[in-house]
């Protein structure tokens, strides 16, 4: 029987594997792709600042890169863990790891790749502007990572908490369930802040007297954006650490399961609807500075409001844990 | 461990509950995006109708939020009456 659990833990490291690194692999190739395209219109525009564009673009890439990184040394770990001393439980633990990592670095991926596409456009437009436009561009893409990392962060601690003496049935619900709360919750949150450091990085390139409340509104917006990413960060942590008492039923675990699926993708559509407001805000925000505080006020507002299907997610996630 | 009926069921409308709030969260949580996205571009050029503007934005919120409560209120009814 031993032999046999060995087996399929096996199978699910190397599935769990497989997907990490191959929806990993998605996010950062679009992400980067974008840029690559938007550097070579900048070139074509104006070949004499070739030099900094090609190593802005290529900054930037490296940036975007990150999120698949991860997902390849999540991917590693899964392909050479240690089979020696497994249970039934590692089985969705591979599973969910791999699912966790794979789906976390898609958002950021695409996120990151959009503000630099932005900024090459923008060095064009304002050459002299090159390093404040290059540090917003940093800033935004580095921020934009933040889901990605969040989703490292699950798989992380689903490979490394130790479950021994946890009932098998529903503590695999609730493992599989934390990585699809944390991995699909990072999609939406990376997407939008991406879109909202695009708009600062060009905002600053159109009206450079605006860049220090350009930046501010830009960081404000990112925040709020990031908030669905941390819902599914918490849903992700409470199932993996609260010990739930055994159940026969297949009921409770697919409880468990529900709740990390609905946050997950209940935090989807939210993230990018945010990332939409923040990214026309800062727009315009950049353009007319007698508007700023009407456009902060009315963007917060438009937040708030598309932020409430992500709060019914979280509330039915949360109902499905601790009520059910 | 016999899997009872009852069990299956109960099991269906817990992941249903999951399914209904989370797919349901998607479309209005995009499109109140939009819509906000698109009244700060009028603030944006002509601030003087911030007020009206502002109006309309939360109204038509309020219209696209009605299927993500269309969504909760599945959720709930399949949690705790079905």
């Amino acid at each position: 029987m031993t032999d046999d659990i060995q087996v399929w833990v096996k199978v699910a490291a190397f599935i769990g594997g497989g997907m990490a690194m191959g929806f990993g692999a998605i996010g950062a190739a679009i992400g980067e792709g974008y840029t690559a395209a938007k550097a070579n219109e900048a070139i074509a525009r104006s070949p004499q600042i070739s030099g900094d564009l090609f190593k802005t673009m290529l900054l930037g890439q490296a940036i975007a890169e990150t999120a698949s990184i991860f997902a390849l040394i999540i991917a590693m770990l899964l392909l050479f863990a240690d089979f020696s001393n497994v249970s039934t439980l590692t089985i969705s633990i591979f599973l969910s790891s791999g699912l966790c990592m794979g789906l976390g670095a898609i958002g950021s991926g695409i996120g990151s790749g959009l503000p630099t596409g932005e900024a090459c456009t923008g060095i064009v437009r304002q050459p002299g502007m090159k390093n404040r436009i290059t540090t917003i561009m940093l800033a935004g893409s580095a921020i934009a990572q933040s889901p990605a990392i969040f989703a490292l962060v699950t798989s992380l601690i689903l490979l490394f908490v130790d479950f021994t003496g946890r009932p098998v049935s529903p503590t695999w619900a609730a493992i599989i369930g934390a990585g699809f709360a944390s991995g699909l919750g990072a999609i939406g949150s990376g997407i939008g802040e991406g879109l909202v450091a695009k708009s600062g990085c060009e905002g600053i390139a159109r009206q450079p007297l605006a860049a220090t409340r350009t930046t501010n509104v830009m960081l404000l917006g990112m925040a709020v954006t990031e908030t669905t990413a941390i819902y599914g960060l918490l849903i992700a942590c409470i199932l993996i650490f609260k010990s739930f008492p055994a159940a026969e039923s297949i009921a409770s675990s697919m409880a468990l399961l529900g709740a990390g699926l609905c946050m997950g993708i209940g935090a989807i559509g939210p993230g990018i609807g945010e990332g939409f407001t923040a990214q026309s805000a800062v727009k315009w925000i950049s353009r007319s500075e007698s508007s700023t505080a009407q456009l902060t006020r009315s963007m917060l507002v438009g937040q708030a409001v598309a932020e409430s299907t992500g709060i019914y997610a979280l509330v039915i996630s949360l109902v499905l844990i601790f009520v059910i | 461990m016999a899997i009872e009926g009852t069990h299956i069921v109960q099991a269906a409308a817990f992941l249903g509950a999951g399914l209904s709030m989370g797919l349901g969260a998607i479309g209005p949580g995009v499109g109140e995006g939009l819509a906000a996205a698109k009244a700060c571009e009028a603030i944006g050029k002509n601030p003087v109708e911030a007020g009206l503007l502002t109006r309309t934005m939360l109204v038509g919120q309020a219209v696209s939020e009605s299927t993500g409560i269309y969504a909760l209120v599945i959720a709930l009814l399949l949690l705790f009456v079905v």
